[in-house]
């Protein structure tokens, strides 16, 4: 995000403390000071990770509360990735649901999926890549998964790496 | 020392084999199998034993039963390597439970009486002033058990994870090599001897969720059965999976988890980095302990075998010799 704010001792460090508050982490700070003297604003790029959805209007609200405008909200970046595989009958169970239901979430999307169909009845595997935006919003993703590979009947493998 | 071993099929032929063709200074007071057994306070000769197993016939005499071994033979320590039963953990739990009331030293490398009753047993042990080791329960050859309990003595335990049951990872990695079927894998195993005509408890990931159970109520403090643990097998693994696993370098590989603070104990297929050290070949072990202190160690090794598993069994052994038996 762009954020603007006077250019004053201390603004700085007004403008990064809500960000740690509502449990975001910075992953890059941005400074430019070669805006005109005169207006003694400062412009400042902050790329940084939330822990959830919900913390973008707390931290803008906190934001405001200590005088620093947001200019712009940038991109929400995909900064997360889980691949998993399923096997069962997935075509019959309407594998496009079950990305659907994932690609609803709007902060998860399956962005790669490779099938593997080896004979019509037996059944076939597939490999996901689920992409998200924050740690929390994957485990909500996988748990989609895992329960709609309940409903389906259907086996998750999932990576030995915690996701 | 002298010992009485329950059991004279793979593992406890495998004990015999090593006393006899190693200087351990180890003799066999009591001896049976299912069919009979011998008593010999001098002494039982252990190769003629053999040989009468070797070609077909019981241990000993059908008028000494197991129990009469326990109960009256003259030994420092009871071996105990009759046959798992999840269950009820019998009759090899009657016996332990025998041999402690007797104040005599427990070695066991039987999965259902620990898994099912240990702090019942070391209790008994405790009040009856005996070591009960059971080093062979969990992985074959890799001394775990040792190495957590003495050699991480002082470390906090946050996760171990690994592969338990060599049928499952030979079967997965014949699957990956060749493109095998899971039919066709298991058929294989079957025919090298490293499954069983019944694979039900080693395919469905039970064998290796007991032995996260004992490591979990022995070692990590928890009080879990065999349903508290969740678990998944490989039955339902196709080539194709392992094939979408491998084009990102990566493989299948059935792993038992613990996590004691999270309370996760389970056992299921995951997708492994081919690069990680728990990918091992054919019928190994592989477990990795995740401490605080120590870091994270992997432990590599046989998990099953007569030889390997009776390595087990008298590193026991002469690890009670060693601080406790005297007079012999
Ligand atoms: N094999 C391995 O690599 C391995 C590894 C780790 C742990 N274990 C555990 O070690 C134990 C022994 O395994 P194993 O492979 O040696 O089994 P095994 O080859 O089947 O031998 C079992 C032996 O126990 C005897 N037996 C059966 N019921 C008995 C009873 N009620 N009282 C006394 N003896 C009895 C059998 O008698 P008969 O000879 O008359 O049939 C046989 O000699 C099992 O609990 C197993 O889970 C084995």
């Amino acid at each position: 995000m762009k954020l603007e704010m006077k250019d004053q001792p201390g603004q700085l460090v007004a403008a990064l403390q809500p960000i740690s508050a509502v449990g975001g982490n910075i992953i890059a700070v941005i400074h430019q000071r070669e805006t005109l003297a005169a207006t003694e604003v400062l412009d400042v790029q902050i790329v940084l990770e939330l822990p959830e959805e919900g913390s973008l209007p707390k931290l803008l609200e906190l934001l405001r509360e200590q005088g620093v405008s947001v200019v712009r909200i940038g991109e929400q970046r995909l900064l997360y990735e889980c691949t998993l595989i399923t096997i069962g009958h997935l075509m019959h169970t309407d594998l496009s649901d079950t990305v659907d239901r994932i690609d609803t979430t709007g902060s998860a999307e399956v962005t790669d999926l490779s099938l593997a169909m080896p004979a019509i009845n037996s059944p076939s595997s597939a490999r996901i890549t689920i992409r998200s935006t924050t740690r929390a919003e994957m485990k909500k993703a996988v748990q989609i998964l895992r329960n709609v590979a309940e409903q389906k009947d259907l086996l998750i493998i999932e990576p030995l790496e915690g996701i | 020392m002298r010992i009485a071993i329950l059991g004279f099929g793979s593992v406890g032929r495998g004990i015999a084999r090593a006393i006899l063709a190693k200087n351990l200074d180890i003799t066999v007071t009591g001896l049976a199998d299912s069919k009979g057994g011998v008593i010999d306070p001098a002494g039982i000769d252990l190769a003629a034993a053999l040989d009468r197993k070797g070609n077909g016939g019981p241990c000993g005499s059908p008028d000494v039963t197991p129990s009469d071994v326990v109960a009256k033979a003259e030994y420092d320590v009871l071996v105990e390597v009759t046959p798992t039963d999840v269950d009820d953990g019998e009759p090899a739990l009657g016996y332990i439970r025998a041999a402690l009331g007797r104040s005599k030293h427990v070695v066991t490398s039987n999965k259902g009486p620990i898994a099912l009753a240990y702090p019942e047993l070391r209790d008994l042990a405790v009040a009856n002033g005996v070591f009960l080791r059971y080093e062979a329960t969990v992985c074959g050859a890799i001394p775990l058990i040792h190495a957590m309990q003495e050699g991480l003595a002082g470390n906090t335990i946050s996760r171990l994870y690994g592969v338990f049951n060599g049928t499952c990872n030979y079967i997965l990695t014949r699957m990956a090599e060749d493109s095998l079927t899971y039919e066709q894998a298991l058929a294989e195993a079957r025919e090298l001897g490293y499954a069983e005509a019944d694979p039900t408890y080693d395919v469905e990931g039970i064998d290796a969720a007991i032995k996260l159970v004992i490591l979990a109520n022995t070692i990590l403090d928890m009080r879990t059965t065999l349903d508290d643990v969740e678990r998944t097998g490989i039955t339902l693994l196709t080539p194709e999976a392992l094939r979408l696993a491998e084009d990102q370098d990566c493989t299948i590989r059935l792993i038992g988890e613990v996590v004691p603070e999270a309370g996760v104990l389970r056992v299921s297929p995951r997708i492994v980095s081919k690069a990680h050290p728990l990918v091992v070949e054919g019928t190994l072990n592989a477990v990795t302990v995740g401490t605080d202190l120590a870091g994270d160690l992997t432990f590599i090794g046989k998990g099953a075998g007569s030889t390997e598993t009776a390595s087990a069994v008298i590193g026991d052994l002469l690890y009670i010799r060693d601080r406790h038996v005297q007079g012999s």
